[in-house]
């Protein structure tokens, strides 16, 4: 028998609907799995209390029959959200201590709906890194293991990624400005889906790069993402860029039927020194899709070589604004000052403790390219060749292609430390196939779809049209049943 | 090849009020210029003509009233303050 926190979020809902278990039962399993999981350092904040209460609640609502699909589901929340009296950090000293006197849009719609939150999920330092290990928790241990070494889940959403992949939980959330859901996703063997900017309020979230971020759902199935995104996006008034749109069933939209879809294989993503066990994957991924009657078509994506470069400059230059108002005054961390320190020591003093090496590097970055006599060299002209990356997925699009299909990442999971000597430009190439969807606002979705030689998880990512989550899931869908990743990892924690 | 010297990177330092010790600067320049070497493969692009981009979805913001719609919660806006006293937040002496 399955325990009930190794239960998909649809067959959860169904067990709790026909009243196999309760959300009190479902919850505690979750607990414990979360207590016997301490070494994957995933959950930083345990809300045991705030679970077993809403739990109670949604017990009630299954009961009197006015349950929607997420009630009484257990999942954990990204330290970015801000969450209504619970330590809500972004991973950085910083934010020591602080505990919101409100909760970010996003988890609201998720708690309204019913859902349980199981606490605060671990993750890179203010949502900047792709390997766990700039978090003032210390790093998250992917549950993946294959030999004597801790490997990273990826990032920034490695909590995220490590407690839905390990059964801590069914679903967590995530956000992703460069690849910080889909990245971790496939290093984890789980799905991730960064929707179309717009789609979710980012109201309540940490802002790192606000013309980028967009908070997602992290699930085990493609319908566990269907479902927990139904109850995240929707407009929100207090996010001036949150859409207006009506949001569509996206568990309706799977029906198994992607014939005569058009799906485009940009040619640029071919890279030089593509590991062949990736390149094969790709292949296989498009034989999959065309086998279920979807057309492929080679495309061209002719400025995908500068997508990188481009986001490093606009991510740090939006990351140095946003966090200039963390200056020890309202919130948070504060350093010890000296006799006869004035405001600014304790500014410089506060951020210089307050943030680590990363964060400080991406402000300093941002703040150089934003300064007098820099700003049209690097961030215009960064913005200019966001316009053109934008435009080849623009015109791809109006030839008819319905979606895009790409490796998610250009290797697999890799060991936490093995990294700490590389020049930072390296980290960055983790995120070269998923920055350019970002860049351009669209959907894009990672999936587990097979296992490389050693034994660790790759993915594949679908790419979208705006506004299409919901066919950019049927894919997906299709996709996984094709794929049959039924792997887990071996609980060894 | 960008060059970013130690001195530049006391000053962007400052500018971004982070404190950086003296024997850290070297290194710092040597990793900013690393960076911002990465960057400037954006100067092969021929961006002539293109509009730099504002809003990555065409859509018009919504306008509404510029009108007050929460407040008066002195409170619970200093109650994360590392230092809040008598109603207000407090720092160091400003002016000397």
């Amino acid at each position: 028998m399955t325990a009930l926190n190794d239960l998909t979020i649809s067959d959860a809902r169904d067990g709790l609907r026909r009243g196999d278990f309760t959300a009190l039962d479902l919850t505690n399993a979750c607990l414990t799995a979360i207590e016997g999981a301490g070494a994957l350092n995933a959950f930083v904040h345990p809300t045991p209390e705030v679970a077993r209460d809403r739990a109670a609640k949604a017990d009630a609502r299954i009961r009197a029959g006015e349950a929607p699909a997420m009630c009484g589901i257990p999942i954990g929340i990204k330290d970015l959200f801000c969450t209504e009296g619970v330590p809500s950090q972004a991973a950085s000293r910083i934010l020591q201590g602080f505990r919101p006197p409100y909760e970010s849009t996003v988890s609201a719609r998720l708690r309204d709906a019913g859902a349980v939150m199981l606490g605060k999920l671990n993750m890179d330092e203010f949502a900047m890194g792709s390997s766990n290990e700039t978090s003032t928790y210390g790093p998250v241990v992917n549950p993946w293991k294959i030999d004597d070494r801790q490997l990273t889940p990826g990032g920034s959403s490695g909590g995220s990624a490590a407690a839905v992949a390990a059964n801590l939980c069914l679903g967590a959330t995530g956000t992703d400005t460069g690849g910080s859901i889909r990245q971790p996703a496939a290093f984890t063997g789980t799905v991730g889906l960064k929707p179309t900017y717009g789609r979710c309020s980012r109201w309540g979230i940490v802002a790192f790069a606000s013309s980028l971020d967009q908070a997602g759902p992290m699930t085990r199935t493609v319908r566990d993402t269907a479902i927990m995104l139904g109850a995240m996006a929707g407009h929100d008034p207090r996010d001036s860029t949150s859409a207006d749109l009506e949001v569509p069933d996206f568990e309706a939209a799977l029906t198994g039927d992607i014939r005569g879809k058009r799906i485009g294989l940009p040619k640029e993503y071919r890279m030089d020194g593509m590991p062949a066990e990736i390149e094969a994957l790709w292949s296989r991924g498009a034989d999959w899709l065309r086998a279920a009657g979807a057309e492929i078509v080679e495309i061209s994506l002719p400025h995908t070589h500068y997508a990188l470069p481009a986001y490093y400059v606009i991510a740090p230059a939006e990351a140095s604004s946003n966090l200039a108002r963390y200056d020890g005054v309202r919130y948070g961390y504060r350093a010890q000052l000296a006799q006869g320190d004035g405001i600014t020591e304790m500014y410089e003093k506060t951020r210089a403790e307050g943030f680590g090496a990363e964060v400080q590097r991406r402000v300093m970055v941002g703040t150089y390219v934003l300064s007098a006599g820099f700003y049209d060299a690097y961030y215009n002209r960064a913005r200019k060749v966001r316009t053109l990356i934008k435009r080849d997925f623009d015109l791809a699009f109006e030839a008819g292609v319905d979606a895009i299909l790409t490796p998610a990442t250009p290797s697999a999971a890799f060991g936490l430390g093995e990294m700490a000597d590389a020049d930072p430009v390296q980290m960055y190439l983790n995120d070269v196939f998923t920055v350019p969807v970002n860049l351009a606002g669209l959907p894009g979705i990672a999936l587990p779809a097979g296992l490389d030689a050693q034994g660790l998880p790759l993915g594949l990512q679908l790419i979208g049209r705006p506004w299409e989550e919901a066919p950019l899931l049927a894919l997906a869908d299709v996709l996984e049943q094709a794929a049959g990743f039924v792997s887990r990892p071996a609980k060894w924690w | 090849m960008s060059q970013i010297d130690p001195e530049t990177a006391r000053k962007v330092a400052h500018l971004a009020r982070i404190a950086v010790r003296d024997e850290d600067l070297p290194r710092l320049a040597g990793e900013l210029s690393g960076i911002l070497t990465f960057m400037e493969q954006l100067n092969s692009v021929d961006v002539e003509g293109v509009e730099p981009m504002v809003s990555v979805t065409p859509m018009r913001l919504k306008r509404r009233q510029d009108g007050v719609t929460d407040g008066n919660m002195p409170d619970r806006i200093l109650a994360n303050a590392p230092d809040a006293r008598e109603g207000f937040f407090t720092v160091p002496k400003v002016v000397e």
